[in-house]
């Protein structure tokens, strides 16, 4: 209890910054140039990422770094010409994303402007205070040695509950007070388990929250994102079916009301997949499905692409966005580097889990609109509400290689410099519009 | 994660390495991680392909050049001290550093970033860029937007501006001489590495 308090105290003196209007920054793919809207003033606290910083301040598009580079020849840029320092241009930028590149960022945990006490955000430690050591070593102990009992404790009581509860609950025959158990049985369950991570999570807009047979809708950062949105409703998870204690507390759950768990076989059939979700949502009793666009954790500093997939089914969409704030805990998961289990460690030995959660008002797709510009609208809303850097970048670049397509475009950007309008007859723009 | 000092310990050779190229230890961890994280099979060093997985240096129309920098003539792989030394070159220059004709130039001076940058062109190391060589360059930066006489033009008009000596190449100081008033530091320094 008095752990409770001390952390909403603290929220609320540290946390004195508006998140909610925050200002929306978009990349535009293929160029390096950042795209401030006019009304913007305030600087992002939380993005304590050097390249997005420089990347503003220098604000090199291609022509402008090029005509930089070649301010010194007397003939003007418009006759086109090569000169020999424009390699220096493309030699730089590929230096730097040796260095550091903005989509890589995105899958490591973001950098924090100052330290929270935490030796895992800090990549730069070394030895500045004898006090500063004292206080880093208290923190040590009564996160492992205090706090992390306790969490565990909570924790397996949570889960052991929601495997009883729901295989209770399943017995049941009639309908409603089925229903009504299982949510009982359900939020009881998230909520210990968010307890069991020392959450504190702020709901707003609580109007729009998602409705039966709905969609719902959010950014990913970690697996305990579903704790975290179940803790204020309950939602039919869609997933992957496993093994093991994942398996059996999937089997439970599905016994007091349907979620959707697919054998791994038939998540390759995409046509499959949007069926049986479709057949889920237009059965207006059921829950709305909580589905996860980017299909992979991205580390909360911006929203990646998200899949059509999940906006081609139909019905009502209803956006949310999740925002973690980084100074008490580093809730991204980071699944190359650690495992499930190592990551919920590092989750119960840090400070708190603080999350904000927004829901949006509800978005349908319009007439005329496909699934991709559809998604790209919600991503947007998304983004702007939780104050995300909105990239158009694919979150399953973590894993394959980029398209031939960029690589033609900066080519293509650069050749209208050299050479002027002429040189672009004979290349289709097919390669843009195959951009999936 | 872990200090400076532990990540720094298990690098040899490092305090040689920072004399070299004038990095802070933060610098060399920062880079160390990065390094780590490209070389996805931990093997301590990197190969092309690991580079290759760098989207925005896929991207890149003479990304292989990059690449191809990074590995001297014979290598296939490139270790952590190597790495560290190129990017060194991109290193902002000291300002400060007294001009001592005696001392060998730094590794980010204005002379060694050019005569880097000339590598770049100079694929062969004669110390000329030939007529060919720079046809290569302009083909990977051009590619498909350009047919080949143009290409073909636009490499004569620049060799005919900078040979001097009429040798139809381009040497190291005819290079440096139609490079003069570009502000090479600025262009080829990347800011973060301060």
């Amino acid at each position: 209890m008095f752990f409770w308090n001390w952390v909403k105290y603290s929220t609320s003196v540290l946390s004195t910054e508006k998140r909610n209007a925050s200002p929306v920054l978009s990349v535009v793919p293929g160029t390096d140039r950042l795209v401030l809207p006019s009304h913007s003033s305030s600087a992002f606290p939380s993005l304590g990422s050097l390249y997005t910083n420089r990347g503003r301040r220098e604000g090199g598009s291609m022509e402008q770094e090029m005509g930089e580079l070649r301010r010194y020849r007397t003939q003007s840029i418009s006759r086109g010409e090569f000169a020999l320092s424009d390699s220096f241009y493309f030699y730089r930028k590929g230096l730097e994303s040796i260095v550091d590149d903005q989509v890589t960022q995105r899958f490591s945990s973001e950098e924090l402007v100052s330290w929270n006490l935490l030796t895992r955000t800090n990549h730069n430690f070394h030895y500045i205070s004898l006090r500063l050591t004292v206080i880093w070593g208290l923190g040590v102990i009564i996160r492992y040695c205090v706090l992390f009992p306790l969490r565990i404790t909570l924790a397996i009581i949570g889960l052991s509950w929601l495997v009883i509860g729901t295989t209770l609950v399943g017995f049941l025959p009639n309908r409603r007070v089925k229903n009504w158990l299982s949510e009982l049985v359900h939020l009881m369950c998230y909520r210990i388990c968010a307890r069991g991570l020392s959450a504190t999570i702020q709901y707003h807009n609580k109007n729009n929250k998602p409705q039966k047979g709905g969609i719902c809708v959010a950014n990913h950062t970690s697996p305990i994102d579903i704790v975290i949105l179940a803790n204020d409703g309950c939602y039919a998870m869609v997933g992957q079916s496993h093994s093991g204690l994942m398996g059996v507390i999937q089997r439970s759950m599905v016994r007091s009301c349907p979620h959707v768990w697919f054998e791994r076989s038939e998540m390759r059939d995409r046509h499959a997949v949007t069926s049986r979700l479709r057949a889920h949502v237009a059965a207006k009793s059921n829950l709305p499905i909580l589905i996860f666009p980017e299909g992979t954790c991205i580390n909360n500093t911006s929203v990646m692409m998200f899949k059509k997939g999940s906006f081609e089914i139909g019905g009502t969409i209803y956006p949310v966005a999740i925002k973690y704030d980084p100074r008490f805990g580093d809730a991204f998961w980071n699944s190359a580097k650690y495992n499930m289990v190592s990551y919920l460690l590092r989750m119960m030995t840090s400070w708190a889990i603080v999350v904000n959660v927004w829901y949006l008002p509800p978005m349908t797709r319009q007439e005329g609109e496909d699934a991709t510009k559809f998604a790209n609208r919600v991503k947007s809303a998304i983004a702007h509400q939780g104050g995300l850097l909105d990239m158009a970048w694919d979150g399953s670049l973590k894993r394959d290689k980029v398209k031939e397509e960029f690589k033609e475009q900066q080519q293509k950007m650069y050749s209208s410099m050299v050479v002027g309008k002429k040189a672009r007859n004979s290349q289709e723009p097919h390669t843009e519009s195959t951009r999936r | 994660m872990g200090s400076t000092n532990s990540t720094l310990s298990r690098i040899p050779n490092v305090e040689e390495l920072m004399q070299e190229t004038g990095f802070t230890p933060a610098h060399i961890v920062r880079l160390y991680d990065r390094f780590e994280a490209l070389d996805k099979e931990k093997t301590g060093h990197l190969r092309p392909q690991d580079f290759g997985a760098i989207n925005r240096l896929a991207m890149n129309p003479i990304g292989d050049r990059i690449i191809g920098s990074f590995f001297s003539t014979g290598q296939e792989t490139v270790d952590f001290h190597s790495f560290v030394r190129i990017l060194a070159h991109f290193r902002p220059a000291d300002k400060n550093r007294p001009k001592d004709p005696s001392m060998p130039q730094p590794v980010n001076s204005r002379t060694s970033k050019l005569k880097f940058a000339f590598q770049l062109y100079d694929q062969d190391k004669d110390g000329k860029i030939s007529r060919a060589e720079l046809l290569q360059v302009l083909r990977s930066m051009l590619e498909m937007q350009v047919t080949e006489e143009q290409l073909e033009s636009i490499a004569d008009r620049t060799i005919q501006e900078a040979d001097l000596d009429k040798d139809d190449a381009i040497s190291f100081e005819e290079f440096r001489k139609s490079l003069e008033k570009v502000n090479i530091d600025h262009k080829m320094s990347i800011r973060f590495l301060r």
